[in-house]
């Protein structure tokens, strides 16, 4: 028997139901397979009881011919999903040893269709972070590293941990968050696929919140097939968060292998930065080539107030944070720390419980939300953003049905290389990114070729609200020219 | 604009979190760079522009007047630090 951990998810939902193959026998050779990748960390609790128990379960739903569209396949879950009995921290220290009594909508309904439970996966704090290097747990190893190095490299973040675990095959796949870029920016550090679908689409009930008006979950996958086949798990309308948009789910996995001729493809001047490598520049053009030779009508576009939505952010998502974030108080649950009085108790548990990063953000975040700075800083913000979103609106007025640009300005970089004298240096990570929360639109990143040392690189595609369809129509169309890279095994 | 130390300290208090006083210069720092990299918004035209207060237009849904959750006090407090009961036990507040 082939190794079942190379499957994709689409293979393996046909092995399971051709019974070539259990569920249980699937799970277990994840399991395994998790167990001789411990040096990448990526995962941070296993449950290997849990996904025994779910695997037979579903090997017995399966055989009665009555499994979901997810039936006995094994996934991972990042650690900001609150799972029910299941310790959930964020890979924070002040919420020490969480466990939920509830479970989040979205990992629900992905129990719901059939899918197995393999453990939590490794994040940056909060999801504060694009290097997977603010965690509690310490940072994820990349399974891939520089040809001819054994430097280890970061995967990415915040969901560095999904996006190693998915690269590695450590699972056929796993959920994620994207506040900034934490779903796509590892994606095309990792060679795996990431989709971050529009603001409202996915419910946030249950997710552990950074910036509310900003994050979105998403499933990180190993072709684009199985990331429109976790989404349509994942998505729907949840009376539980008010954001969440009450339209019918697509069957997203129809839309791949539809034609895109004709589709109006925009190319925005706006990201061809100064001073970005030849190699990113290089993919771009490809990835713009293989659409055109699918038959889309390549367009120049313009989005001008691109270079202000990283600005804007670094203002907006500190100041959602910082009142997110205010209920970790010693108080509720997780870390206490004494004081002698009560605002001692909470000054010392947030001193102790938060790292260095998450620090920052709630500091900023605290500042520009007070008394003198407010109009100054975060109304401007909001009013830039208003801006941005306009921005896109012009564009796809004029016909454009999706945009073309890289996904990150460069493959992935070494542990402690970055952001260590200036926070700034490791957000610029996010330029490409950002901009699709800014407006609540939906991305996908693609991986669509390597560097000149062997490392993964990726493309975005950003599309229409609430039009993911034509984002897998086109990913898949990359996809096709690009090919599928996995990474040499070394751990 | 920039922060000074005081400033440092009066944002870390008003943000509950306890600063040491050899933190208050890198996080002085730290602060001030990211307030230089937000301040090119400081150029952008926003007149007559409005602030963002939803990404998707939607009407804010109103959930039914009436009871369907509750009586569950023993989840609420599973994971609290120290309890009483179905209390949250803190430092004494009112003197």
């Amino acid at each position: 028997m082939t190794d079942l951990t190379s499957l994709t998810l689409a293979e393996a939902r046909k092995g399971l139901a051709a019974k070539t193959f259990t569920s249980l026998e699937l799970t277990d050779a994840h399991l395994s397979a998790i167990e001789a990748a411990r040096a990448l960390n990526a995962f941070i609790l296993e449950t290997p009881d849990q996904a025994r128990a779910m695997a037979r379960e579903a090997d017995i739903k399966i055989g009665k011919g009555d499994g979901g569209p997810l039936a006995g396949i094994p996934l991972g879950i990042k650690d900001l999903f609150a799972t029910r009995g299941v310790r959930t921290t964020a890979c924070s220290k002040i919420l020490g040893n969480f466990v939920p009594t509830y479970e989040s909508t979205v990992t629900s309904q992905l129990w719901r269709d059939g899918a197995v439970m393999l453990g939590k996966l490794n994040n940056d704090e909060f999801a504060m972070g694009s290097s997977n290097e603010t965690s509690c747990f310490g940072p994820v190893g990349n399974p891939w590293r520089r040809e001819g190095s054994n430097t280890t490299l970061v995967p990415g973040g915040s969901s560095g941990g999904s996006a190693s675990a998915v690269a590695a095959l450590l699972c056929m796949g796993a959920t994620a968050t994207d506040t900034g870029g934490s779903i796509r920016q590892p994606a095309a550090f990792t060679a795996t696929v990431g989709i971050k679908p529009t603001y409202g689409r996915c419910s946030r009930w249950g997710i552990v919140a950074f910036a509310s008006s900003l994050d979105q979950a998403g499933p990180i996958a190993r072709s684009v097939r199985d990331a429109a086949m976790l989404l349509r798990s994942m998505a729907g309308h949840d009376p539980k968060d008010t954001t969440s948009v009450d339209i019918a789910v697509p069957d997203y996995e129809a839309a791949i292998g539809k034609s895109v001729k004709g589709m109006r493809i925009g190319i925005p001047k706006e990201y061809r930065l100064d001073g970005m490598p030849a190699e990113i520049e290089k993919l771009w053009e490809a990835g713009a080539a293989w659409l055109r030779s699918a038959g889309a009508e390549l367009v120049e576009v313009s989005l001008p107030h691109t270079k202000y939505a990283l600005p804007a952010y670094y203002i907006v998502a500190p100041a959602e944070a910082s009142s997110n974030l205010a209920r970790y108080d010693g108080v509720r649950y997780g870390l206490r720390e004494q004081g002698r009085n009560i605002t001692e108790l909470y000054e010392n548990t947030r001193a102790e419980g938060f790292g260095a990063e998450v620090k920052r953000r709630v500091m900023i975040g605290t500042y520009v939300l007070s008394a003198g700075y407010y109009d100054a800083y975060y109304l401007r913000a909001q009013k830039v953003r208003t801006l941005i979103k306009k921005d896109f609106e012009d564009c796809f007025a004029k016909g454009v049905d999706a945009i073309l640009t890289p996904a990150t300005p460069s493959a992935a970089f070494g542990i402690g290389e970055k952001g260590g004298a200036d926070p700034v240096e490791m957000y610029l990570n996010d330029i490409f990114t950002v901009t699709v929360n800014m407006a609540g639109l939906p991305g996908i990143a693609v991986p669509a070729g390597k560097d000149a040392q062997g490392l993964p690189l990726g493309l975005q595609l950003i599309g229409r609200p609430f039009d993911e369809e034509t984002l897998f129509s086109l990913g898949e169309v990359i996809e096709q020219a690009a090919g599928r890279f996995t990474p040499e095994r070394w751990w | 604009m920039s922060v000074d130390a005081a400033t440092v300290r009066r944002i870390a208090h008003l943000a509950r979190i306890a600063v040491s006083e050899d933190d208050v210069p890198h996080l002085q720092g730290e602060l001030n760079a990211m307030l230089a990299f937000v301040e090119q918004l400081s150029e952008v035209d926003v007149a007559g522009v409005e602030p963002m207060t939803s990404v998707t237009p939607m009407q804010m849904k109103k959930r039914a007047d009436l009871v369907n959750d509750g009586e569950i006090a023993d989840d609420i407090v599973a994971n609290a630090p120290a309890t009483e009961g179905h209390f949250f036990l803190v430092p004494k507040v009112v003197e």
